[in-house]
């Protein structure tokens, strides 16, 4: 065909335009993300003054002013409270947190015996990040020895008093090394419990129903801090004479108890979402109730609410701060132990103290949120069409 | 389940033992279940009749009509160390409601905030909701109370020299002072006149959505409301001569004089739960907003409703149905967690509850008395949620 005919085609080409003002770059996103209507900008300028207001200050408080090194109160108390900071001085006390450091992961566990929670918390990490991560195959030998293995070794290497181990008794231990032990034993007692008291709930027999349901109703009826006043106060009466049992370990059945009653409530929600013809199935195949349920049913139901189940143990592991008030020293309580040491004591003391353990509980809770969400997306995909 | 049915008659069936019937079976297990439980309690029972014969602690309620002998800082009701045990714990249990009523309503108004914060255009607003959010859910409630206690309220300077507040409000390491109103004669009229309005504006407010509902005509019923609930008692109030007056606070040498003083334990309690509760009712209110989906506000807005209106009729209402049912556990939460109260001696039920248990070592009347309390607080809770919710669920037909 003949160019020159056709009359509607443009022969030269338009000169290039400057881009449109204010579609990229730092302008334009604020104009689109901040000011896109005059109640935006109201709010963004409200939001930038408190903005204003708060950072600098917190920032000046937590790094600028804060004393970092140091060996006694005098440098967390102004002049007028028997230090050495000029007056009107206000800042984080970190050289406290970094004294008390040791203390605050282990309690008072003796300084020689240390390696002994270290290697379990190695091999605590060592078998964790295997079983977190999805790829990485084995994970029923891996659970095995996390779950199994590492707490009865734990145990016997924590505890002491066997193989020419030094005994350490439970009552010094404490700090976070109390908080993780604590959280840990709770998950892993809660997740058979739990899967058992979900299996009972919806049981076929009417009396297993029943005690399953009463107890997982009254448990999660009551606050935590009943819960281990009971296993603290009302164990010693249960018991026969002699009998004694320890106040770690009370503490450690109240939060198992009271952790499985929620576990079960998150596994029914799990079993409530398999359809029901895959137990019919497995009916059909003549699988006994075990198997049907072991190969078909929780396979499926456990998966589907792992999200759930760590956001249990996030609960239970904020929870664990509770034994504090039953007289246990975990992190929240040997930090707080340490108010009324006379070697520290000044007005900026108890709440850099807490600063610090609300920063480590922080980044724990923080992280496993984050791992819940990246399992939630990664187990999403096979349900997306 | 039931092989039996599906033979088809019971000759030709081979004899198998009574042990291998599913329905024999299952009374078993539930038999052996019974019996087992029956055991365990009766051990415990014998067990604890045994201990408290030996700690010569008599069992049975009769302690509550005792002689309590303690003090308690803030309470409500009328009591002194000469009342009861059962009048303490009266006065923790109106404590403890009185701080999750408060905490309730507190945490619910931050967390649709926040919430709706979360949601918003403007990215600053929505990154400030978000850094609000993972704070506080990701610490132990009992850390945010310490922090006010001992970190926050503990540092408050002497009550002689409060920070003085706009309307007289003073804030020391005793709490919090502000004035308190003294209500004179003929208050009742300005009250009877609020009770009248409140009535009015209700069958106004029906006969206003009836009308619409027939002729589609709308009724300025907010400024009615308002002007019945707030201007008829005001006019009222300046017409009976103003007979209110306000007992203010008056920093002395030591401590405060007059007005009303909210204890630090009640603030850092309060504040504390409001906070964190806060943070997870923002999540429950941004999932409630995102799980209606995008068609239905398009379709307002293409109907030509405005985006106030599409807001206020048709997305939070589809959202609340999503939003109640967890929000009525965060409520049951929030209360459950007023127990922590104990740590920093607030006189709440369990606080006092322990107190007593300390004393009279009366360990299983408290604790039964705590989770009657708590179960009896918690199923109310859930029945009026599940009520509401059955009112703002979805009539399928």
């Amino acid at each position: 065909m003949n160019a020159e005919a056709i009359n509607f085609v443009r022969r030269d080409m338009l000169a290039q335009e400057p881009p449109p003002g204010l579609q990229k770059g730092l302008g334009a996103w604020m104009k689109k993300n901040m000011f896109a209507t005059p109640k935006d900008s109201v709010l963004t300028i409200i939001a930038f003054l408190i903005l204003v207001w708060m950072v600098p200050p917190a920032v000046k408080w937590l790094f600028i002013d804060a004393s970092w090194t140091g060996g006694g109160r005098g440098v967390c108390a102004t002049v007028a409270q028997g230090g050495s900071q000029p007056e009107g001085w206000s800042g984080g006390c970190w050289a406290f947190v970094g004294a008390k450091f040791d203390q605050f992961l282990f309690g008072r566990y003796p300084v020689e015996e240390r390696w002994r929670p270290i290697l379990v918390g190695a091999l605590f990490i060592a078998l964790l990040i295997p079983m977190l991560m999805p790829k990485v195959p084995h994970k029923i030998i891996n659970a095995i020895l996390l779950f199994i293995a590492l707490p009865i070794f734990a145990f016997v290497l924590l505890l002491g008093g066997v193989f020419g181990l030094v005994p350490v008794e439970t009552p010094l231990w404490g700090g976070l090394m109390v908080t993780l032990i604590l959280s840990f034993v709770g998950i892993a007692v809660s997740l058979p419990f739990g899967i058992v008291l979900a299996l009972g709930r919806r049981s076929q027999m009417p009396v297993i129903r029943m005690i399953c349901t009463i107890f997982i109703e009254i448990v999660r009826g009551i606050p935590l801090i009943t819960v281990l006043f009971m296993a603290s106060v009302m164990l010693p009466l249960f018991l026969p004479q002699g009998m004694t049992v320890d106040k770690f370990l009370r503490a450690l059945i109240g939060v198992s108890f009271f952790a499985s009653a929620y576990m079960a409530e998150v596994i029914r929600g799990g079993l409530q979402a398999i359809p029901k013809g895959q137990a019919e199935g497995a009916d059909s195949l003549g699988l006994s109730y075990w198997h049907k349920m072991n190969l078909i049913i929780l396979p499926q139901a456990l998966k589907l609410v792992i999200p759930g189940i760590v956001n249990t143990f996030i609960g239970l592991f904020k929870d664990t701060s509770l034994v504090s008030i039953i007289g246990m020293f975990d992190l929240l309580g040997i930090v707080r132990l340490n108010f009324s040491d006379s070697n520290w004591a000044s007005p900026v003391t108890p709440i850099s103290g807490l600063i610090f353990a609300g920063f480590t509980f922080w980044i724990f809770c923080f992280g496993m949120s984050r791992y819940s969400g990246f399992m939630e997306r990664l187990l999403d995909k096979g349900h997306k069409r | 389940m039931t092989v039996d049915a599906t033979t088809p008659s019971g000759k030709d069936r081979p004899t198998r033992s009574i042990l291998n019937d599913p329905k024999f079976r299952g009374y078993l297990y539930q038999g052996l279940t019974i019996l087992l439980l029956v055991g365990f309690v009766y051990w415990v029972a014998i067990n604890t009749i045994e201990n408290l014969q030996r700690a010569n602690i008599a069992s049975g309620y009769g302690f509550l009509n005792g002689r309590a002998g303690f003090d308690v800082g803030q309470s409500l009701i009328q009591y002194s160390s000469d009342s009861t045990y059962g009048r303490a714990l009266l006065v923790g249990f109106v404590n403890t409601l009185l701080v999750a009523f408060c905490g309730i309503i507190t945490a619910t108004i931050i967390g649709f905030l926040v919430g709706i914060g979360r949601l918003s255009h403007n990215w600053l607003i929505a990154k400030l909701a978000m850094i609000y959010v993972e704070f506080f859910r990701n610490i132990p409630p009992l850390l945010v109370i310490f922090f006010w206690y001992s970190g926050v309220l503990a540092v408050m300077p002497q009550a002689r020299d409060a920070l003085e507040l706009p309307f007289d409000i003073y804030v020391s390491n005793r709490g919090v002072a502000f004035p308190r109103p003294v209500f004179e004669s003929m208050t009742q009229f300005t009250f009877y006149a609020f009770v009248l309005g409140a009535i009015a504006s209700f069958f106004i407010a029906r006969f206003a959505r009836k009308r619409q509902m027939e002729t589609g005509q709308t009724f300025p019923l907010l400024p009615t409301v308002l002007g019945l609930m707030i201007g008829v008692p005001l006019v009222v109030f300046l017409l009976t001569g103003r007979p209110l007056s306000f007992d203010i606070p008056i920093a002395g040498r030591f401590n405060l004089t007059g007005g009303s003083v909210v204890g630090p334990e009640f603030l850092s309690l309060f504040l504390a739960l409001s906070f964190y509760t806060a943070s997870f009712i923002a999540e429950i209110v941004r999932a409630g907003i995102l799980g209606v989906s995008k068609g239905q506000s398009e379709a307002a807005h293409a109907l030509g409703i405005r985006p106030g209106l599409t807001t206020r009729l048709v997305v939070i209402p589809q959202a609340m149905r999503i939003v109640i049912p967890p929000l009525t556990s965060q409520y049951l939460n929030l209360t459950k967690n007023s127990s922590l109260a104990i740590a920093i001696g607030y006189a709440d039920l369990v606080a006092v509850g322990g107190t007593i248990l300390n004393q009279t070592g009366q360990a299983i009347e408290i604790v039964t008395i705590w989770i009657i309390v708590y179960l009896t607080l918690s199923l109310s809770t859930s029945l009026f949620m599940n009520w509401f919710n059955a009112r703002m669920a979805l009539v399928e037909r």
